[in-house]
């Protein structure tokens, strides 16, 4: 089999995960567009593996071992995104800019009001949530 | 798939990039409607079919083990590790007008140049060269459990400690605190 082909669906399918981890907005998308990137890089190593036939077969090992990152990789994102979407009542990663340098553009810079109008603040939107949410966020705010 | 190694296998040599075009196509295709369509729950269904065709595609390249793993895990676990984040944080089931952000054409250029760079590099580095997928099987579970659990012992359990430290920071960060105030 020629090598480019194992090697080009491997770029094709990086890129097309490269345009969902710029292109999305919702949090989970994006972590699907990283498992395709993931994919990508694992399907190169395999590709490269069989083709140089390394006694150690250090290409399907290193698979193996990606496999296993990516699944713990995406648990702990997913944790990430759920306590997101507790405090915040949104996963969309656009409006999550609180960790954003103040000084910005001039319309952004105004001063602190507008950003935090701008931005989603932490536990407003969260009316649907159960009230132990709302202790939470009280609770850490006075610890 | 063992047997492809004393005898010639179920595909001819041109069989097999045949078939590896055909599938490379519609995990492509598969790959594309993922990260392209607005509703949440068809990306993460059309992500099973991108993520299967990839492991047919090892199954080709005689990687059977890997091609095993690869469905027990993506297809098995994480699928629908992220169907249950799509649905605990109450993503809506039809249309989503929102799902692409308003940096898209930018994404997009941004990935078209990759895959341009990339392929250019790529084809002109590895133009003639050919994987000999006849002549052994590469990747069956005895060849990979050997060189795992002879060479890379050290790694694998490093890695089982990464997985456990994963799995212990998961249940931290999921575990509702703050019954009485802040326990943190």
């Amino acid at each position: 089999m020629h090598l480019v082909y194992p090697a080009t669906l491997a770029v094709l399918l990086f890129c097309v995960g490269l345009y969902g981890v710029l292109a999305r907005r919702n949090a989970i998308l994006v972590l699907m567009s990283v498992e395709l990137m993931l994919n990508a890089v694992n399907l190169n190593l395999v590709a490269f593996d069989v083709w140089l036939r390394d006694s150690l077969h250090a290409g399907q090992a290193l698979t193996l071992f990606t496999i296993a990152i990516a699944a713990a990789e995406i648990g702990i994102g997913l944790a990430i995104v759920l306590l997101v979407y507790r405090n915040r009542g949104s996963s969309d990663i656009d409006r999550l800019r609180d960790l954003r340098e103040g000084t910005g553009p001039p319309q952004d810079g105004s001063g602190p009001g507008s950003a935090d109008e701008k931005s989603l603040a932490p536990a407003t939107d969260n009316a649907a949530g159960s009230g132990s949410d709302q202790g939470t966020s009280a609770g850490r705010q006075h610890a | 798939m063992t047997l492809t190694a004393s005898h010639p296998g179920f595909l001819s040599p041109a069989g097999v990039e045949i078939v590896f075009v055909l599938v490379g196509l519609v995990t492509l295709g598969a790959a594309l409607v993922t990260v392209t369509t607005r509703q949440l729950v068809h990306a993460a269904l059309w992500l099973v079919a991108a993520l299967g065709g990839v492991a047919v595609e090892y199954l080709l390249l005689t990687a059977e083990f890997i091609a095993w793993v690869q469905v027990l895990i993506y297809v098995g676990s994480v699928v629908v590790l992220l169907l249950f984040g799509l649905m605990l944080t109450r993503a809506p089931i039809g249309r989503s007008p929102d799902a692409d952000s308003g940096n898209r054409w930018v994404a997009l250029a941004v990935a078209v140049a990759a895959a341009a760079t990339l392929l250019t590099v790529v084809i002109d580095a590895f133009r003639s060269t050919w994987i000999d997928v006849e002549e052994s099987v590469a990747g069956s579970s005895k060849v990979t459990g050997t060189a795992l659990f002879r060479h890379w012992v050290l790694p694998f359990e490093a890695l089982s400690v990464l997985l456990l430290a994963a799995l212990v920071g998961a249940i931290v960060l999921s575990r509702r605190h703050g019954q009485k105030g802040s326990d943190r």
